[in-house]
């Protein structure tokens, strides 16, 4: 039963506007990167690739750019460790508190990111502190990890269920190892699952300012960085440009995600869910 | 040499092995192993942190050094419910987060329709990315955006000055579009698959039986798609309760996240306290959401 053709024309007009509404802000906070000018009035007078160089050579931009790479990179390794293991466990085994751990690996996104910031932190100072533990990038890799678990577990929890358990034992049956297992049957059919949820969680990641603020001590991740520059007027052209660049750089890994996800739409929905779950940020 | 030689290679014998035999014949030790790390991390880091969190909001505050120190009180809590300042500002906070929802349920609706009901699939797909792209652009930036466009000499007035209006944007209001824009492809997504599980059956079935299209709407696909409107709530809901970097850019107004984040370096007890506001309120809404069968729509 196709809609009226009125309603049509009314849908897509309003498609189209809250289309708009998603993208125009972007597009704005794109072209300001090639503002010529200090102040921030609309429109743009003067266009130039000045703030480009000035943004690379800034050294605060690159220790935090830095700083977040390496948070990335350390927290999607734990989260691909420990979002594999508790997988495998939750889709290949039945037991007594299933459910409690797919709770417990939702939870750190589903509360809000201020509450899960401020309890990492209560604990890092109060207990971690006394036998010398200090806010730095192994604080930031421990709270990024604990929410970055779930984008991997989802992605490969995903994939489980879609391959049969069978042919584990199969091959086991053909007389392989439990590594030799892995290695040659589970691995190849996890492969562009735990890639896309490595992806995903490094998005994350990167992106996150909320809990980070509280396990970075005086160190400053790119968004930190940003949000601190932020108040200083006469640095925004440098906060443009690495806003735009933030924006290409968290985008594209996604895009690749969602791609070796499998194409179809339903399930570029379910990497998206991943994210929806992982209520950002948590912002996040 | 036989094929069967080759076929059958003499099997492994080693450590290994044997250790890969007694777990086949011990599935609970294997869970075991599957499971103590990744149990490990998020009990002890995370909800080990969470309880030092609760306990933390029965602990005093020296009211000279800032310092906490741990002897039980419920002073906390009662200066929480006493004072009026923090009735107020958590009202305010559930408050913006209900309109905040509103606003995203409205905006989404005609777009997650349009790609479910009226889009080609080719034009589906491209719509889905469109929306998950920028669903992963960076939050900060996208509050600093709008930060840039509701400013006085921003994009906004800019627009709206040939009209003779103008838009104060540093407000409640601008923080409520701030959110809005924030949150809403939290709900597209939800809505959209909501509105792709109804068989097209029922719809037409709802005509044969001489519903028009607006009744069919009344009566079959928005009953049917209310769940998943519930589900994407969920995530405008409890983003907009504890969030405090986008109040910060847009506006002096203080939220339940501004008051947790700028008490918690003198006085964390009071601020540890206030943080089980929004945990109460997310947990009662998730009761309320799953009464309302939200959870199979995720």
């Amino acid at each position: 039963m196709p809609e009226p053709r009125l309603t049509r024309l009314l849908l897509r007009l309003g498609a189209g506007l809250t289309l708009a509404f998603i993208y125009l802000p972007l597009l704005v906070i794109g072209l300001y990167a090639f503002n010529e000018r200090v102040t921030q009035a609309w429109p743009i007078r003067d266009y130039s690739l000045r703030w480009f160089g000035v943004a690379w050579r800034d050294e605060s931009v690159r220790d935090a750019l830095w700083l977040s790479l390496l948070a990335g990179l350390g927290a999607t390794g734990l989260a691909l460790v420990l979002g594999t293991l508790a997988s495998l466990a939750i889709a290949r085994h039945r037991f007594f508190g299933r459910e409690a751990i797919t709770f417990a690996v939702i939870l750190p996104i589903a509360l809000p990111g201020i509450v899960t910031g401020l309890a990492l932190q209560a604990t890092i100072k109060d207990l971690l502190g006394p036998v010398g533990v200090g806010f730095g990038l192994g604080t930031i890799i421990v709270g990024h990890a604990t929410f970055c678990v779930v984008v991997v577990y989802n992605n490969v929890l995903a994939r489980l269920r879609r391959t049969a358990g069978s042919l584990d034992e199969a091959s086991a049956d053909l007389g392989a190892d439990s590594w030799q297992t892995f290695r040659y049957v589970l691995f190849p059919q996890l492969r562009t699952a735990l890639l896309a949820g490595a992806l995903l969680a490094f998005a994350l990641s990167f992106d996150e300012i909320i809990v980070t603020i509280f396990t970075s001590g005086a160190q400053q991740t790119l968004p930190i960085w940003m949000y601190a520059t932020l108040f200083r007027p006469d640095d925004l052209p440098i906060v443009n440009v690495v806003a735009l660049f933030v924006i290409l750089l968290s985008v594209l890994p996604v895009y690749a995600a969602s791609r070796l996800a499998g194409g179809g739409g339903v399930e570029q929905v379910a990497a998206g869910a991943a994210k929806v779950e992982a209520g950002a940020a948590s912002a996040p | 040499m036989t094929s069967v030689a080759v076929v059958e290679p003499p099997p492994r014998r080693g450590a290994g092995r044997r250790l890969s035999s007694f777990l086949y014949r011990h599935p609970r030790l294997r869970l075991g192993a599957l499971l103590a790390l990744p149990v490990g991390w998020l009990g002890i880091v995370y909800l080990g942190s969470l309880a030092v969190l609760l306990l933390s909001a029965f602990w005093k505050t020296d009211p000279f050094t800032s310092q906490v120190v741990r002897e039980l009180t419920l002073d906390n809590f009662r200066e929480i419910a006493e004072r009026p300042v923090y009735r107020e500002v958590a009202w305010r906070t559930v408050r913006m987060a209900f309109l905040v929802t509103v606003a995203c349920a409205l905006l989404a609706f005609p777009l997650a329709y349009y790609m479910a009901r009226v889009a080609s699939p080719r034009t589906r797909n491209l719509l889905v990315v469109a929306v998950l792209m920028p669903l992963w652009a960076s939050y900060l930036v996208k509050a600093y955006a709008w930060r840039t466009l509701l400013s006085e000499e921003g994009a906004i007035n800019w627009a709206l000055d040939p009209l003779g209006l103008h838009f104060n944007g540093y407000s409640t209001t601008g923080l409520w579009l701030v959110f809005t824009y924030l949150w809403l492809p939290y709900m597209v997504l939800p809505v959209y698959a909501g509105l792709e599980r109804i068989p097209q059956s029922l719809l037409e079935a709802s005509a044969d039986l001489g519903g028009r299209s607006l009744t069919t709407f009344a009566r079959v696909t928005l009953p049917l798609v209310f769940p998943a409107v519930v589900a994407g709530s969920i995530f405008t809901f409890s983003l907009t309760l504890g969030d405090y970097i986008a109040p910060s850019l847009v506006t002096s107004d203080q939220f339940v996240g501004t008051v947790i984040y700028r008490i918690y370096g003198t006085a964390l007890p009071t601020a540890a306290a206030y943080a089980l506001v929004p945990i109460a309120v997310i947990v009662g809404y998730l009761l309320v959401a799953r009464r309302l069968r939200a959870f199979e729509s995720l």
